[in-house]
């Protein structure tokens, strides 16, 4: 690929300072291989790993966050899930407290821990000499 | 020990078995193969010839688009359907091959990626077959969903286009015509409990010749249906748009000669899938997992998973979805493994590179893992009328999935977006109209899904539905003239209807109906999402709520308003909370209702759903919370519990002072109650589902998936059929043994 093409297929990547924007709330140190808090840049642990388990983490009561409609003492289905097989998990930063991402599980249903793993040998190699 | 034959007895052997084949049925040569086809000659030569006149290319291609849009235009006018009324349609050019080159730029995107297959069977078993043939003139439909399509409430017509006796390309329209005689009125049989409750099957079909319906063929059509008027109405109006499109293939043939209108077709396909292997190259290379849940068969409630994993590797997209929830023999919530690429490949069309051409080899890229035997990949014997109530949520799996790589790609030509809600919230009716018609079809109102929020803005109010970009809810003043129903509260916005977050999703509307003036009337809904949410929010943005179906029986609004106008209510929480008719039965239930006749006046009622919200809530904008205040579209519960906005409600003044300390207070709280990760999985994970949970499909292990208990489980590369009782068999054993008990306590 040439230079120009290089440039081309990178334009649309943020970098904050020295590290790559990954999502809304996660960057990447590549030199450190770290996955770091865009808000308060808290170190999250090793890239190669899930940035989850640096985590802090929160199950919440559905009706908490979806308060229901009609009166549950009258009805059985009221637009709020059923808490018997449905549960929130809230993930935030240890530090910072920002909300990083939500699951809605049923009850004991495996966390997903590893829902997002990337090849930092292959994101180093792209990125090498970036931010330019 | 076998005989070895010899070469010819084989070749003899072989020839018999060719000419005795005893059906014909979907060939999962075709069926399971979604790659574009790989050039003939003559393709190759025209592609050759052209090679350095793009410019000429680029308006032969533009014309051909607008002859696609211009067929979509004329069924949208003509079509007698709701379904082609309101956009659920697409006009498309094939190949000479059968691919899906070019399509009509509104309407239903996923057909643009799942309409080939019946082109490919024709091309392969009517085109050299002495009784079926294909000759100019010739007009072909087709139904069957496991020979193509959706389900079978879609309709395809088709004629191919000749120039000096060979086969240029076929032109063809596909619209939702909705009522095909099946169990339930109006296509989509919810009830279905088998493959022959689903109505209507045409295999690609030859129905009629020299551009004329033959008439014993189209009265057998007609005879197989609730509405005969609407079959016909709908089948002249997709030959009439077919044969626009064929008028315009052959003018551009004149201008510029066969090579250059080949050479466009096959060009638009290879372009495109070079184009979309060019910008997954610019994605990270990974993995993302997400889990998507469903609540209900439309006929009980069950959880069933969707397990997803989406691998990117260099220019190709993997989708693994195995691991997912086994098929249910005897209902309707199962989908071919080719519709569900179809609505998957549409992801890609509308919400990551809506600016590439609709066709077929926008997905060519993409491969999908599945189990065979689960629901999506069903069985050949499960009924899939309401396929979609697998592959929407394996949708959002991947929609909730595709951000993750998107957002660090060096190419992207749309903003990163949250999940769109994904159900088709609107009512299915069926009976005896006012012009004394019996009529069976599906309202519109499923287009108003409620968009998702995006890194950069709220999602729209009511906006799209999840597979269409442009398609309308219908008027409800037009309605009326034909069919009995009325809306009481046709499209009224429901508070806090959305995901929450830093931006919130597009909120739905309440939709309250009734009928009157018929002598016989009923409704059906199918929809998930009453106990568990069916869209999600991404990035710490939250899923929208939960959607019942909401009834009052034994009441004539009509009768008792007559002199009580006061008695209305305006909102579903107002109806089912006050409870203003006197002597009403007021009842919630799930959202997946099968045909249910009611009486005039009675009020069912549902909720179109919201988009997901994107980001943390916390850093919501507060002049955002004040604006939707303003609309009335949020709660002061709300604003103060989930937001932490501390505002002046008459006036609308943000206290900025008063809301960063009660999101500093909020944050506190967040560290304070939550846990380290291992500490928490440790005390929350359970080695299986809970008891009482009629869970299907995998836990922690992909290779086992349960079948409705902790403890009943199969492996996921042998999968036992799901055999449901029915509900109301399950309903009577209850009362028995509750009788029983109460005989006992006697």
């Amino acid at each position: 690929m040439s230079e120009n093409n290089a440039m081309t297929e990178l334009r649309g990547v943020t970098f904050d300072g020295e590290k790559l924007a990954i999502t809304e709330y996660l960057s990447i140190d590549l030199d450190k291989e770290t996955w770091h808090c865009r808000r308060c840049d808290q170190n999250l642990g090793n890239a190669r790993g899930p940035y989850k388990e640096a985590l802090v983490v929160y199950e919440r009561e559905p009706s908490d966050i979806h308060d229901p409609v009609i009166d549950p003492e009258k009805y059985a289905f009221t637009y709020s899930p059923d808490p018997e097989w449905c549960r929130i998990i809230e993930y935030y930063c240890p530090r910072c407290a920002t909300q990083i991402e939500v699951e809605y599980l049923p009850p004991g249903h495996p966390l997903t821990v590893d829902d997002l793993v990337l090849d930092i040998d292959s994101l180093k190699a792209r990125h090498a000499g970036d931010p330019s | 020990m076998n005989k070895v034959k010899a070469p010819s007895e084989r070749s003899l052997i072989e020839q018999f078995l060719d000419d005795n084949v005893l059906f014909l049925g979907p060939d999962p040569e075709i069926m399971n193969d979604h790659s574009v086809s790989i050039p003939n000659e003559k393709e190759l030569a025209a592609v050759e010839a052209w090679k350095d006149r793009a410019d000429e290319i680029h308006l032969i291609r533009n014309r051909l688009q607008t002859a696609c849009n211009e067929s979509f235009d004329m069924v949208e006018q003509m079509g007698a359907a709701p379904g082609a009324k309101w956009g659920d349609l697409v006009s498309c050019i094939f190949s000479c091959q059968g691919d899906l080159s070019l399509a009509s730029a509104g309407g239903m995107l996923l057909f643009s990626v799942l309409a080939q297959h019946p082109q490919k069977f024709i091309l392969k078993y009517w085109k050299d077959d002495p009784t079926v043939g294909v000759r100019e003139g010739d007009i072909f439909m087709h139904n069957d969903a496991r020979y193509g399509n959706i389900h079978n409430s879609d309709q395809s017509l088709s004629i191919p286009v000749f120039h000096d006796g060979e086969i240029v390309c076929i032109v063809g329209t596909i619209v939702h015509e909705g009522e095909n005689g099946a169990c339930e009125p109006g296509g989509m049989p919810g009830g279905a409990e088998s493959r022959y409750d689903e109505g209507l099957k045409m295999s690609p079909l030859k129905v009629g010749e020299n551009f004329e319906f033959r008439k014993d063929l189209l009265t057998f059509l007609q005879n197989s249906v609730r509405e005969p008027k609407l079959q016909l109405e709908g089948m002249k109006s997709k030959l009439h748009a077919c044969v626009r499109i064929k008028k315009r293939v052959e003018e551009i043939i004149r201008d510029y000669g066969v090579d250059a209108f080949l050479a466009t077709v096959r060009g638009t396909l290879t372009d495109t899938e070079a184009e979309v292997r060019r910008r997954l190259r610019t994605w990270p290379d990974g993995k993302v997992k997400t889990n998507v849940f469903g609540d209900s068969t439309l006929r009980e409630n069950v959880l069933f998973k969707i397990r997803c994993e989406v691998i990117k590797r260099d220019d190709e997209l993997i989708v693994d979805l195995r691991g997912s929830t086994p098929a249910f023999l005897n209902r309707a919530n199962n989908t071919v493994l080719a519709s569900m690429k179809g609505m998957l490949a549409q992801l890609f069309l509308m919400f990551v590179w809506p600016d590439l051409p609709r066709n077929q080899a926008v997905f060519a890229p993409i491969s999908l893992l599945t189990d065979p035997g689960s629901a999506l990949n069903c069985p050949p014997e499960a009924p899939n009328a309401q396929s979609m109530m697998t592959f929407f949520p394996a949708f959002t799996a991947v929609q909730s999935a595709v951000p993750k790589l998107l957002f660090a790609a060096g190419f992207r030509s749309t903003d990163i977006i949250s999940c769109w809600y994904n159900m088709i919230t609107t009512f299915v009716y069926g009976g005896v109209n006012q012009h004394q018609e019996f009529v069976g079809n599906v309202c519109a109102d499923l287009n108003g899904m409620g968009g998702a929020a995006r890194a950069t803005r709220d999602g729209e109010h009511a906006v799209a539905p999840i597979f269409s970009s442009m398609a309308d809810i219908g008027e409800q003043e037009l309605i009326e003239e034909e069919v009995p129903m009325m809306k009481l509260v046709p499209h009224k916005i429901m508070i806090d209807n959305c995901g929450f977050g830093k931006y919130r999703g597009g909120q739905g509307y309440q939709q309250i109906a009734t009928h009157k003036d018929t002598q016989s009337w009923g409704y059906m809904v199918n929809t998930l999402g009453a106990k568990f949410p069916t869209a999600y929010g991404i990035f710490g943005g939250y899923a929208p709520g939960c959607y019942p179906l909401c009834k009052v029986k034994g009441v004539n609004v009509f009768d008792v308003m007559k002199d009580n106008r006061e008695l209305m209510r305006f909102t579903i929480e107002d109806i089912m909370n006050e409870q203003p008719f006197p002597g009403a039965t007021y009842s919630t239930h799930h959202a997946g209702l099968q045909f249910e006749l009611a009486e005039q006046g009675e009020l069912y009622m549902i909720t179109q759903g919201g988009g997901g919200g994107y980001g943390d809530v916390l850093e919501r904008d507060p002049a955002d919370i004040v604006k939707d205040w303003g609309d009335g579209n949020i709660s002061k519960r709300t604003i103060e519990k989930i937001y932490h906005v501390i505002m002046d409600y008459g006036t609308g003044a943000i206290d900025q002072e008063g809301t960063d300390q009660a999101r500093a207070a909020e944050r506190r709280a967040r560290l304070a109650r939550a846990r380290p990760f291992k500490e928490f999985a440790a005390e929350w994970t359970r080695a299986k589902p809970p008891q009482n949970l009629p869970y299907y499909g995998s836990w922690d292990d992909p290779t086992v998936l349960h079948l409705g208990s902790p403890d009943k489980t199969c492996p996921a590369d042998a999968i036992e059929p799901v055999i449901m009782p029915d509900p109301k068999d399950v309903e009577i054993t209850a009362l028995r043994a509750e009788l029983s008990a109460l005989k006992g306590e006697a």
